[in-house]
């Protein structure tokens, strides 16, 4: 059973994208950040638990030629053994800060060439990042995707026969599972069916895709075969986040919660249904877990000008 | 984001725009025999509607909508309507037009939010473009028109995938994103909240394509079917039971998008200072806009392919009020808040000076003390030239 927590409020509305709720949980401490687009800007929020203080911070896309504003597609805080960086993604480019936001260490302009702006090529790159300091470089593109990359997913690799460790998605719903490494490695596709596939988590060989007709399918990373289809959401799922519990949340308003194991017998994968919450009247577009061992959530609304948290009693 | 939206957001926009006016000027119809010089008769509703339709799809303006392109601002947009809400013997002053444009993209946001599938906007504007044909069934040369940019949207449309729906979605839920304004007819049917958000149900049929929530099937490594289980949703859903058309003529399913207004309903808003005074509005009004250049030189190229037909003669402008009483329309030009001070550019106010006295006169009691940013020499010229169109 969970419970509504204080909701933390926010400068502007979140924008109508998927995954537009990105949570950095410090090992040190309770402190949390918290990420959420707006629009042309993104916003930073830490927030301590102890004091319910916030510090806010607004970083704007880089801008370009063009007639109208950049807007930010994602902003996500990645954790690297080393280090931790912000990296937020626009049409125009791709721009990384420190991650508090406060330095802008790299940028790459993605060029269009002669397309018209919003044709999105697919390409999937790959940087070298270097303990500190700013010398980022484009190391790779990996091809395999033919429409817009809607999300990629990572894991540290487990060691023993997977060696799965990263997965894209894009917008006709089809899934690359990648092995990285100095030169990265396509292990294997799993073809979509005609809707889009706004978001992916990669845990312990499992593959967790959320879709565009609400479904939420797992796939065993290594051989992309089928395990669990659930027909979870009436509307798009926007955000899918894994604890070791799946999140899912979507635009018909609910976030559930499900329970991933695997059968001793068979050792296949295997699902139950935990706990759902409806955010009424409230297109959700982000939604994250706010600790590793998922007791706490959080979720952000088309037009809803503040987080929702949620805890576990 | 997608630069595919232009088109239907203007179509569904304009359609929007004339279900008002159509409403309007037949709750004001005064049977022809019986009119005053100045009252609105049957004949000068058609009339209005046809010129209207007619300079919404004359065919070198839709060649500039449909070329791919970003969405412009909110302003540059509404200058469009004010044109195009002029394309006739209708007036319709600052307060009345501001109500409309409110009533237009309300009404919008709400068809796009609720549409099950990214997809269903297109049936959305199929839902405007049947009902324009009814409100013009009289001529034929304007239906042909209607029939030509139908055909266009099914070309350019119909083959888009799914994502790119999605994208289309995204990018108008980003344009509307932040406009709260209540609308008395979607408060009485229990669409919108007292604060100005629409209700999203949780119950109905669930978008074509969908399966109803609340199954978990479970697979071995051969892909046969080892289990089967229930979970509660939480929601009311039931499978649909037909896709709507994306033929010229068809049962689209869909009901939004069609006509909400009758004599019986009629158009209103309610407006406070509180649910008109976002952040994000305001911070679009105040902030200088660097991209107005850009803008007018947009609005130039699209109003260029705009044939406005000026009516000859003697006839004065005919003015259309939105609000109930002409003293309603004073109050709400009066009462308007500040940081809403319309930086539009009043292209109309030229024009209509030598029409219309009395236009004038209200036009003098508006007069906006903040010059527009742009308003410089360089300005005035692409204004001058754009009256000239």
């Amino acid at each position: 059973m969970f419970r509504r927590e204080h909701s933390i409020p926010l400068r502007g509305s979140a924008a109508a994208l998927c995954n537009n709720l990105s949570v950095l949980q410090l090992p040190t401490g309770n402190l949390r950040h918290f990420g959420v687009v707006h629009g042309p800007s993104a916003q930073l929020l830490s927030a301590a638990p102890e004091d319910g203080s916030l510090v806010q911070r607004q970083l704007q896309a880089k801008e370009g030629a063009g007639v109208s504003p950049t807007l930010i597609t994602q902003v996500h805080w990645c954790v690297l053994p080393f280090r931790v960086l912000l990296v937020l993604t626009s049409h125009r480019g791709i721009q990384m800060f420190e991650s508090d936001g406060s330095i802008m260490v790299y940028w790459h302009a993605l060029d269009t060439g002669d397309a018209p702006p919003g044709t999105w090529s697919g390409r999937v790159l790959v940087f070298d990042i270097p303990a500190k300091g700013p010398n980022i470089m484009l190391s790779e593109e990996l091809a395999g995707h033919q429409t817009s990359i809607t999300d990629i997913a990572t894991e540290p690799v487990q060691g023993g026969d997977c060696m799965a460790d990263v997965v894209t998605a894009d917008d006709s719903g089809l899934l690359c599972v990648w092995r990285s490494g100095p030169e990265f490695t396509l292990v294997t596709r799993i073809p979509g069916f005609g809707v889009p596939c706004p978001s992916v988590k990669l845990w312990q060989g499992i593959v967790a895709a959320g879709y565009g007709n609400g479904q939420v399918r797992l796939y065993e990373a290594m051989k992309g075969t089928l395990h669990v289809q659930i027909s979870a959401h009436a509307r798009t799922i926007c955000a899918l986040d894994l604890a070791p519990e799946l999140l899912s949340a979507a635009e018909d308003t609910f976030v559930h919660i499900w329970k991933l194991s695997r059968s001793p017998e068979s050792g296949s994968i295997e699902v139950e249904h935990c706990h759902g919450e409806c955010v009424s009247n409230t297109q959700l577009c982000g939604a994250r877990f706010c600790d590793p061992s998922g007791s706490s959530f959080a979720v952000t609304g088309y037009d809803l000008a503040e987080i929702l948290r949620f805890s576990s009693v | 984001m997608s630069v595919r939206t232009l088109p239907l957001l203007f179509l569904n926009l304009g359609g929007e725009m004339l279900y008002i006016l159509d409403q309007r000027l037949r709750a004001q119809n005064i049977p022809g025999d019986k009119a005053r010089k100045d009252e609105w008769t049957e004949v000068d509703r058609k009339r209005v509607l046809n010129d209207i339709v007619s300079t919404m799809f004359n065919r070198k303006f839709m060649e500039e909508l449909f070329k791919p392109q970003e969405l412009y601002s909110k302003k540059a947009l509404r200058t469009v309507y004010d044109r195009l809400a002029h394309a006739s013997i209708m007036r319709l002053n600052q307060a009345s037009m501001d109500k409309l444009y409110d009533l237009m993209t309300m009404a919008f946001k709400y068809q796009v939010l609720l549409c099950p599938r990214p997809k269903d906007v297109l049936l959305v504007t199929f839902n405007h473009l049947d009902a324009i044909k009814g409100l013009i069934q009289d001529s034929p040369t304007i239906l042909h028109q209607v029939d030509e940019t139908f055909r266009q949207l099914m070309e350019v449309y119909c083959g888009l995938s799914a994502g790119e729906f999605q994208l289309i979605r995204q990018t108008l839920l980003i344009f509307f994103q932040d406009l709260h304004i209540r609308v008395s007819i979607f408060l009485k049917d229990k669409v919108q909240n007292s604060n100005g958000r629409f209700v999203l149900p949780v119950s109905g049929p669930v978008p074509w394509g969908t399966e109803v929530p609340g199954l978990i099937r479970m697979f071995n490594h051969k892909g046969e079917e080892v289990k089967k289980i229930k979970f509660k949703h939480g929601g009311n859903y039931v499978t649909a039971t037909k896709e709507g058309s994306f033929e010229l003529y068809g049962d689209r399913v869909l009901k939004l998008g069609t006509n909400m207004y009758s004599l019986n309903r009629p158009v209103d808003t309610q407006t406070s200072g509180a649910s008109k005074n976002s952040t994000s509005r305001a911070q679009e009004n105040i902030a200088p806009n660097p991209l107005a250049k850009e803008e007018l030189n947009f609005l130039a190229r699209l109003m260029g392919g705009m044939e406005i037909k000026n009516p000859s003669g003697p006839e004065p402008g005919f003015r259309l009020n939105l609000f109930t009483t002409d003293d309603e329309e004073e109050q709400a030009a009066l009462t308007k808040p500040e940081e809403l001070d319309n930086k539009v550019i009043n292209i109309q106010a030229m024009q209509d000076q030598q029409r219309s006295e009395e236009l004038a006169r209200i036009l003098g009691e508006l007069e906006v003390t903040d010059q527009p940013r742009w308003s410089t020499s360089k300005g005035d010229d692409l204004l001058a030239m754009m009256d000239e169109l």
